[in-house]
């Protein structure tokens, strides 16, 4: 599908350099186009929309309590479709706000049916309050409240959003902006609940340099610890640069290595890290092959 | 041993050297820190305490709840809309008479998102049994934090305890506190009603109509209970360390016709528009309250007052100078200034006691 | 009580340099308090921090809008932010420049602290260090002293390079 040229997340944003959410952001606002609400909840992209009185985003944008997204674009979901309007709802949310505090509303949002599209932008830690760990943080991660390290898995958040069996539920990677475009247009022709899962490799947070963001990200897909995938009525489909790495990956070493938060992950930590990999994948394809 | 070190690093470093056994922990700007401090201290080894890095603030205080029930010393911190999600635990921890301590930096509520300095957050919770503290340095910071766990603890309070600091005004700013070794100025926590499975029973049970007024009044007997025991902690803690610590400060209150009250930062602050009037001859003063809950009102006898109020309740107004009316009869000029980290200067607060009209309500900022 | 205003970018230290400024005063038996002014934080966005010196506890948390002293960390935020705003009929002007800029009206200290940090490969995350050299800068100007600088440098860092560049700015800096 060819990308449009309008843009509705405009110049001078308040984003870091090398900022992975504003440049999804970039494609999700491209994909929904104009008749589009955004329902943030506290999280990075509070901040890059900018200060009062003015706003980067050209479309718009509901600012909401942490724990409430979800929940709000309920309400808002069911209010347009009573007034019989087509109008996108969809919530925009980091993994601290949606896999955390947000896993309530989410569940529940989920679970009624609700005619929504919900992106978690996963850059794996509190990001906008300075880097402290949240569910979605992974094993052997540093960050301010995990400074030996983090010693638990990551929550599986897709496994719990499968669930509740949406009628579509997608992973995305800010390196591929494409992929990512075509699943958000996909998504957003389906009424119900959809669900996308991105990666977004934050340069401050992961400790690596600004300019090397869509490097990271290809990283981690090419390791297989990023699948890129659809599920549509129960089918699984591989797609994008994950199609390879289903057969032929780097070591998880590779992805690691280069990143300053996992200075201190132990070798039996990376160890765990590249077999958890390794299962993911094996029991991915499986559900491909249709042996579940 | 004397340091340098911001007001949420001086939070942090209080409760290093209270010792509780759990901590829960939920970051919010602009306490973080805290929690950040706190998760490096029990990595380093320096404070021996269980960790959890709950999920939401709701989490946090039923968090503190769990671990408290059972008699262990326990701890968190939030800030504005984390302390609001908590508000139902907020309820239930003081309910359940548990002696938990937490920080609370003060900062607005949205919308609009805003990470300022505000009071509206704390005083909101004002009903719920917490006892409310509210200080006006890093040293105070510390030393409040030490003090709030004995007090929190004594067998006449047994309610939780908190400690209130501007949001990013102190929490954020550096200064030199010292640091102090307790002993047994905070003596082993001894919850009569921690979980004893010799004895068990029901916690929290249903409770009927003819007695459940009962524990209600239990509570405000344990409140009015803290004020000796707020005193006498107080005083104590000047005899052992040296630093001296009223329910109240007084600043050149002796002779002064015009009594200016605020709380936290802005307390400190008035003490200069204070010298600055006093040399224009006005006879000016200052009130920096500390303690919220319980109230104590100063004597304010037959002065004129000035309450600068850092928050709001909107259809009634400024909450210090509406409380203070109730309970000391006065007729406070009343501002409302410093709302969402709004800047007031000692130059602000000066001209306030110039401009002053008994009775009557001023929006610092706003034109009407 | 002295009020120095601190122009950075974030990511520069311009916070950690204020803290320093405000320890070492205290190592001299000063009162001193240093807080950054916060907006929405993020790499390279302008930042300002205010410190206070006194023989006096420090009463007030408002901000500096007379300072004594501004210090510029980063030459480029003059075409961005009036540094110069509120500053004292007599106040000074510390910048970090590279090509030795004064300012009209206002008697300006102009040192290179990013060339004496990269001569020394004082560099951490791609930055180099500023904050060190300028304790020694601040030395020089006679707000804390050559020992409690020295002090502060070592409590805070490991590396001795960090000493050198102080050293370097305090010889640097001509009055």
């Amino acid at each position: 599908m060819a990308i449009p040229d309008e843009e509705f997340l405009l110049k001078t944003t308040s984003a870091c350099a090398g900022c992975p959410t504003s440049l999804i952001l970039r494609y999700v606002t491209k994909a929904a186009g104009a008749d589009t609400v955004l329902v943030i909840p506290a999280c990075c992209t509070s901040v890059i929309q900018g200060v009062y009185p003015t706003t980067a985003m050209n479309i718009p944008v509901y600012n909401v309590a942490f724990a409430s997204a979800a929940a709000v674009a309920s309400g808002m979901s069911e209010a347009f479709r009573a007034e019989g309007r087509k109008t996108n709802v969809i919530c925009y949310a980091g993994d601290g706000g949606t896999i955390d505090i947000g896993i309530q509303a989410l569940s529940g949002a989920l679970e009624r049916g609700t005619d929504f599209l919900y992106i978690c932008y996963d850059n794996e830690a509190y990001s906008n309050t300075g880097m402290q760990r949240s569910g979605a943080t992974p094993l052997g991660a540093m960050t301010t409240t995990t400074p030996g390290g983090k010693k638990d898995l990551k929550k599986d958040l897709d496994a719990i959003v499968a669930a509740h069996n949406p009628v579509y539920q997608a992973t995305a990677c800010a390196a591929y902006p494409q992929d990512l475009y075509n699943k958000v247009k996909k998504a957003l022709s389906i009424p119900g609940p959809k669900f996308m899962h991105i990666l977004a490799p934050c340069p401050p947070g992961w400790r690596f340099p600004s300019e090397k963001t869509i490097a990271m990200g290809k990283l981690a897909v090419k390791a297989g610890l990023w699948v890129l995938y659809e599920r549509e009525n129960g089918k699984l489909t591989i797609t994008g640069a994950s199609k390879a790495a289903m057969k032929k990956r780097i070591p998880v070493e590779d992805y690691l290595s280069v990143q300053g938060r996992f200075k201190k992950i132990t070798p039996e930590e990376t160890a765990e890290v590249q077999k958890s990999v390794e299962e993911t994948i094996a029991r991915l394809q499986r559900e491909v092959d249709g042996i579940c | 041993m004397l340091t340098f070190g911001t007001g949420n690093k001086a939070v942090a470093t209080a409760v290093r050297d209270a010792k509780p056994v759990v901590v829960a922990a939920y970051p919010i700007t602009p306490q973080t820190e805290i929690v950040e401090e706190i998760a490096n201290f029990v990595n380093d080894g320096s404070l021996d305490a269980r960790y959890i890095p709950v999920e939401s603030e709701h989490s946090s205080m039923a968090a503190c709840i769990g671990a408290a029930a059972t008699g262990v010393r326990t701890f968190t911190a939030t800030s504005s809309h984390g302390l609001v999600y908590m508000c139902e635990m907020l309820h239930m921890s003081a309910g359940a008479r548990l002696p938990i301590v937490m920080a609370n930096a003060n900062r607005s509520i949205g919308p609009g998102w805003n990470i300022g300095a505000e009071h509206t957050d704390s005083l909101s919770m004002r009903d719920t049994g917490w006892l409310q503290v509210y200080v006006s340095s890093v040293q105070e910071a510390y030393d409040a934090t030490l003090m709030a766990f004995r007090i929190a603890e004594h067998t006449d309070v047994l309610l939780p305890v908190m400690i209130n600091l501007d949001g990013f005004v102190l929490t954020h700013i550096t200064q030199t506190f010292e640091t102090v070794e307790p002993g047994d100025f905070i003596p082993p926590v001894a919850t009569p009603h921690a979980i004893d499975i010799e004895n068990p029973g029901g916690y929290g049970t249903l409770t009927p109509g003819d007695t459940h007024f009962t524990f209600r009044r239990d509570i405000e007997r344990g409140m009015q209970a803290s004020i000796p025991v707020i005193v006498e902690t107080e005083a104590e803690f000047a005899r052992r360390f040296g630093r001296e610590y009223h329910l109240y400060d007084e600043y050149r209150t002796d002779d002064a016709d015009v009594i200016i009250i605020a709380m936290g930062t802005l307390g400190k602050e008035m003490e200069v528009a204070v010298d600055i009037l006093r040399e224009e001859g006005v006879r000016a003063g200052a009130v920096r309250m500390r303690w919220f809950r319980p109230f104590i009102t100063p004597d304010l006898d037959g002065k004129d007052v000035v309450v600068i109020d850092r928050d709001y309740s909107f259809g009634f107004g400024g909450i210090v100078a509406n409380e203070l009316q109730a309970k000391c009869g006065c007729e406070p000029f009343s501002v409302i200034a410093g709302l969402g980290g709004q800047e007031v200067t000692y130059d602000d607060i000066a001209e306030f006691v110039r401009i002053r009209k008994p009775g009557t309500e001023y929006w610092f900022g706003v034109n009407d | 009580m002295y009020e120095i205003r601190l122009h950075s970018r974030g990511g520069q230290g311009g916070v950690t340099a204020a803290k320093l400024i405000a320890y070492a005063a205290f190592l001299d038996g000063k009162y001193a308090t240093a807080t950054p002014l916060y907006g929405a934080e993020r790499r390279g966005a302008p930042v300002v921090s205010f410190i206070r010196i006194d023989d006096e506890p420090v009463r007030v948390y408002s901000q500096i809008r007379n300072p004594d002293l501004v210090i510029v960390l980063d030459e480029s935020i003059m075409e961005l932010v009036d540094v110069l705003k509120g500053i004292h009929p007599d106040g000074e002007v510390l910048i970090n420049s590279q090509k030795g800029t004064t300012v009209e009206g206002h008697r300006t200290y102009p040192v290179d602290l990013t060339g004496i940090s990269l001569s020394l490969d004082l560099v951490l995350a791609g930055n180099p260090i500023l904050n060190t050299p300028l304790i020694g800068a601040i030395a020089k100007l006679g707000i804390i002293s050559q020992e409690s600088a020295k002090q502060v440098i070592a409590e805070t860092f490991r590396d001795e390079r960090n000493v050198d560049a102080a050293l370097r700015a305090y010889e640097e800096l001509k009055i």
